[in-house]
C-alpha cells in the first residue's frame, strides 16, 4: 500500500491531521473506536474510486483536545470544526462506529454539511431488548474477538508499525480509547433518537451480520428514524468492525451506493 | 503520633466457594448474597465497634464510602458519622470521606459535613477521595475521561462554600448554580482539617503538597508494598519545598494483637484469608475505565511495566495466611512485637497518622473488641509519643471546649 499524504488543519482550537488519497471527489472518513492509528486496505480500495479524506477527531491519532469536550454539544462542534477545516463541508462522508454516530449527529444537526451519508454500526440509540456491549467492562485479552470476526485483521490495523515507539503508540490508543469514552459513556441515549428525523442525506446504513458490540437490530432502528433515503447492508462473517473485517465487501457496496 | 480506628464495615457472610462461583465482591455482585437481617446485625455491631474504639482511647475513628461493594458496606459515611457525631465525646470523626463528583451538586457535602462538624462540636476531619473506578464509573455511571475534572469542580465548590461569608453564584463547567449558601456552617472555622485519601498519582502528591491537605495512602496490603509510594510521596514534598512534618502524611495498617505471637497467627489467619480471599475477590474488568489514570500516571506505568516484563515477574495479591503476614500486610503479634513494628513503620513511612483496621474480614464482634483492647492497652501507650517532641499536628480537629460542648440525652430504656 502506498502511504496517504499528510497534513495538519487547524479545526477550531486544535490542530488535525488529514491523511488523503486518491483521486476524484471527495470523500470523508471518520475512524471507529481506536480512530486511524494507520491507513487502512479498506481506505485503498475506496481511494482507487474516489479522493479519500480521512481527517482525525480530538482525542484519536491525529489530534488531541478530547478533554475540552464536555457532552454532545461539543463533540458536534468539534465534529463540524473539522469536516470545515479539512475541506469536507458539503461532501459524501463516511463514518465507522464511533466516528459513524458523529457523522450521524452532523448530519442531523447540520443538514447541508453532508451530502451522502454512510455509517458503518454507529452508536447512539439505547435498546432495552439489544443492549449495546459494555465495551469498558471487558477482559482486555476478549476485547479483539468481541469486536471483530477477524481479530487478526483488526490487531494488524491496531499494531505499532516497525520503528514506532512502543510507549507512545500505547498512550496514543489509551487516549483514544478514553476520547471514545467520553462521547459514549455509559453507552446509554445520546438523544439522537430525537434527532435521526432531521437527517435528510441519501443514507447507507452498513452493519456486520456478527456484531457483538451493537447488535444488529439497531440497524432498522436507525433506518425507520431517519427522514430520507436509507439502505440497509449486512455484510456478512464480519463483526462490529466491519471495514477491518470485509474491506473489499464494505467498499464495493459504499462505492455502489455512492 | 496519631492512633486512629478504621471500620471498612465488610459483609461477613460470603459464602466458602464465593471466589469460585462468582466473578465479583463489587459492582454487579448478586444482591441476593446480602440478607438484610444480617445487615441489620453487623451495622449495629460495626457501629457498637466503632464506639466502643472511641472509648477506649483512640484518637480518631474513621469510616469511608463504597457502592455496590461487599467489602464495604457504607454507600453513605455521613449516616455513620452522624450517628457517631451523638454517640463519641471526645474522639475525631475521620470522614474517609466523602467521593465529591458523586454528589450533585457538589454543595451536598459542604452541608452534611457542616451538620456533623456542628452536631459533634467541630471533631470533623473532612476526607474527599477521588473514589474507585468501580464506585465511581460503574456503580455510579461517572464518565471516567471526566472524573477528575468533575472532582476538582466539586473540591472548588465544597471549599468556597465553606469560606466564602456570603451567597454566591458558582458558574462551573459541570454545575451550575445562582445561589450557593450553605447553612449550616462547620464549627471549624476557616473549615475542617482536609485530608485526601489517595492511591498513589503524581497529581494528587503536588495538589496536597499545594494545597496543605494530609495524604492519606489506603493500601491494603501494608507497609512493605506502601514504602516506595511513601518515599515517592515524601521526595515530592521535598521537590515541592515542604517540610516533613508527618503529620502531612496518612497511612492504613491491618493489626492482629494476641498474647503472643503463635495466638495472634491462630486468631487472625481466618479472617485475614476471608479479606484477601472474598473480600478482595476483585473483577479486572472494572479495574481500569479509560481516562480513570491521567496520562502522565500512565506514562510512568507504561514505562515501569515495560522494564518489569523485561526483567522479571509481579506477584499478585496474596491470598494464603503465611504470605499474607511474609508480605507484611497485616501486622500480627503479641502487644510489644505490634508496638515495636509500628514504630517502625511509622518511623521509615514517616506517618504521623496511622489508620489501624483491627476489625478485617469476617472478624466477629468478641475477637474485634478483643484485637482493639488488647491494642488500645497494651500497643497505644508504647506508640502516642512518637513524633510528639519533634512536630506539630497542624492537621487535627479543633472542638468547641469539653465544657462548652453539648450533652445528649440518656436513653430510657
Amino acid at each position: 500500500m502506498n502511504p496517504p499524504s499528510e497534513r495538519t488543519v487547524r479545526a477550531g482550537r486544535i490542530d488535525c491531521r488529514v491523511w488523503e488519497k486518491g483521486r476524484g471527489e471527495p470523500l470523508g472518513f471518520l475512524g471507529g473506536l481506536r480512530g486511524l492509528p494507520r491507513w487502512t486496505p479498506f481506505l485503498d480500495r475506496l481511494a482507487a474510486g474516489r479522493r479519500v479524506v480521512a481527517p482525525s477527531l480530538p482525542g484519536f491519532p491525529g489530534a488531541r483536545g478530547h478533554d475540552a469536550l464536555d457532552d454532545v454539544a461539543d463533540w458536534v462542534t468539534a465534529t463540524l470544526d473539522v469536516l470545515d477545516a479539512s475541506g469536507l463541508a458539503g461532501c459524501d462522508l463516511i463514518g465507522a462506529s464511533v466516528g459513524a454516530t458523529l457523522a450521524a449527529e452532523v448530519a442531523a444537526f447540520s443538514g447541508a454539511t453532508v451530502r451522502r451519508l454512510v455509517l458503518i454500526a454507529p452508536f447512539g440509540l439505547f435498546v432495552p431488548e439489544a443492549p449495546v456491549a459494555d465495551l469498558w467492562a471487558q477482559k482486555p485479552r476478549e476485547l479483539p474477538s468481541l469486536l471483530s470476526a477477524h481479530p487478526e485483521r483488526l490487531e494488524a490495523a491496531l499494531d505499532a508499525p516497525a520503528g514506532a515507539d512502543p510507549t507512545e503508540w500505547q498512550l496514543t490508543a489509551n487516549r483514544a480509547n478514553e476520547a471514545a469514552a467520553r462521547l459514549l459513556w455509559p453507552l446509554g441515549d445520546l438523544g439522537l433518537a430525537k434527532r435521526l428525523h432531521r437527517v435528510r442525506a441519501p443514507t447507507l446504513l452498513v452493519w456486520g451480520a456478527q456484531d457483538r458490540v451493537v447488535p444488529p437490530s439497531h440497524a432498522k432502528r436507525y433506518a425507520s428514524g431517519i427522514a430520507g433515503w436509507v439502505e440497509l447492508r449486512e455484510i456478512g462473517d464480519a463483526g462490529h468492525t466491519v471495514e477491518i473485517d470485509q474491506p473489499d465487501a464494505v467498499a464495493r457496496v459504499v462505492l455502489d451506493f455512492l | 503520633m496519631k492512633l486512629l480506628w478504621f471500620h471498612l464495615m465488610p459483609y461477613t457472610d460470603l459464602p466458602e466457594d464465593f471466589a469460585e462461583k462468582h466473578p465479583s465482591v463489587w459492582v454487579d455482585i448478586d444482591p441476593a448474597l446480602f440478607d438484610p437481617r444480617r445487615g441489620h446485625e453487623l451495622y449495629n455491631e460495626f457501629m457498637d465497634e466503632l464506639e466502643a474504639a472511641a472509648e477506649l482511647g483512640f484518637d480518631g475513628v474513621c469510616v469511608n464510602e463504597h457502592h455496590a461493594n461487599a467489602y464495604g458496606l457504607m454507600p453513605s459515611p455521613n449516616l455513620i458519622a452522624s450517628s457517631l457525631a451523638r454517640r463519641t465525646r471526645e474522639t475525631a470523626i475521620v470522614l474517609m470521606g466523602n467521593s465529591l463528583a458523586l454528589y450533585d451538586p457538589p454543595t451536598r457535602v459542604a452541608e452534611e459535613m457542616a451538620m456533623i462538624d456542628c452536631i459533634s462540636g467541630g471533631r470533623l476531619v473532612a476526607g474527599f477521595p477521588v473514589g474507585t473506578p468501580m464506585d465511581t464509573c460503574y456503580a455510579y455511571g461517572r464518565n471516567p475521561s471526566q472524573l477528575r475534572q468533575r472532582y476538582r469542580e466539586a473540591h472548588d465548590l465544597v471549599m468556597r462554600a465553606w469560606t466564602e461569608g456570603k451567597p454566591f453564584t458558582w458558574n462551573g463547567r459541570f454545575h451550575k448554580l445562582r445561589y450557593v449558601n450553605p447553612w449550616p456552617r462547620p464549627v471549624q472555622q476557616p473549615h475542617p482539617p482536609v485530608w485526601i485519601p489517595g492511591g498513589g498519582s503524581l497529581e494528587t502528591w503536588r495538589w496536597c503538597a499545594e494545597r496543605d491537605y494530609v495524604y492519606s495512602y489506603l493500601s491494603y496490603f501494608g507497609y512493605k508494598a506502601g514504602a516506595a509510594t511513601m518515599r515517592g510521596f515524601w521526595e515530592a514534598m521535598d521537590q515541592l519545598g515542604k517540610d516533613r512534618n508527618p503529620y502531612r502524611a496518612g497511612f492504613l495498617q491491618f493489626v492482629g494483637v494476641a498474647e503472643t505471637h503463635d495466638e495472634a497467627l491462630d486468631l487472625y489467619r481466618e479472617p485475614a484469608e476471608y479479606f484477601y480471599g472474598r473480600c478482595l475477590h476483585l473483577d479486572p474488568r472494572f479495574a481500569a475505565p479509560p481516562g480513570y489514570t491521567s496520562e502522565a500516571t500512565q506514562r510512568a506505568r507504561v514505562e515501569s511495566m515495560v522494564a518489569r516484563a523485561a526483567g522479571g515477574s509481579g506477584s499478585g495479591t496474596a491470598r494464603d495466611w503465611g504470605d499474607i503476614v511474609d508480605r507484611g500486610y497485616v501486622i500480627v503479634g503479641s502487644p510489644d512485637e505490634v508496638a515495636e513494628r509500628l514504630r517502625h513503620v511509622a518511623r521509615s513511612l514517616h506517618v504521623g497518622h496511622l489508620m489501624l483496621l483491627l476489625q478485617f474480614g469476617n472478624m466477629g464482634r468478641e475477637l474485634t473488641l478483643h484485637n482493639t483492647e488488647l491494642f488500645a492497652k497494651r500497643v497505644m501507650p508504647q506508640l502516642t509519643d512518637l513524633f510528639d517532641d519533634e512536630w506539630e499536628d497542624a492537621w487535627w480537629p479543633r472542638p468547641l471546649p469539653l465544657e462548652e460542648r453539648a450533652r445528649p440525652r440518656e436513653l430510657s430504656s
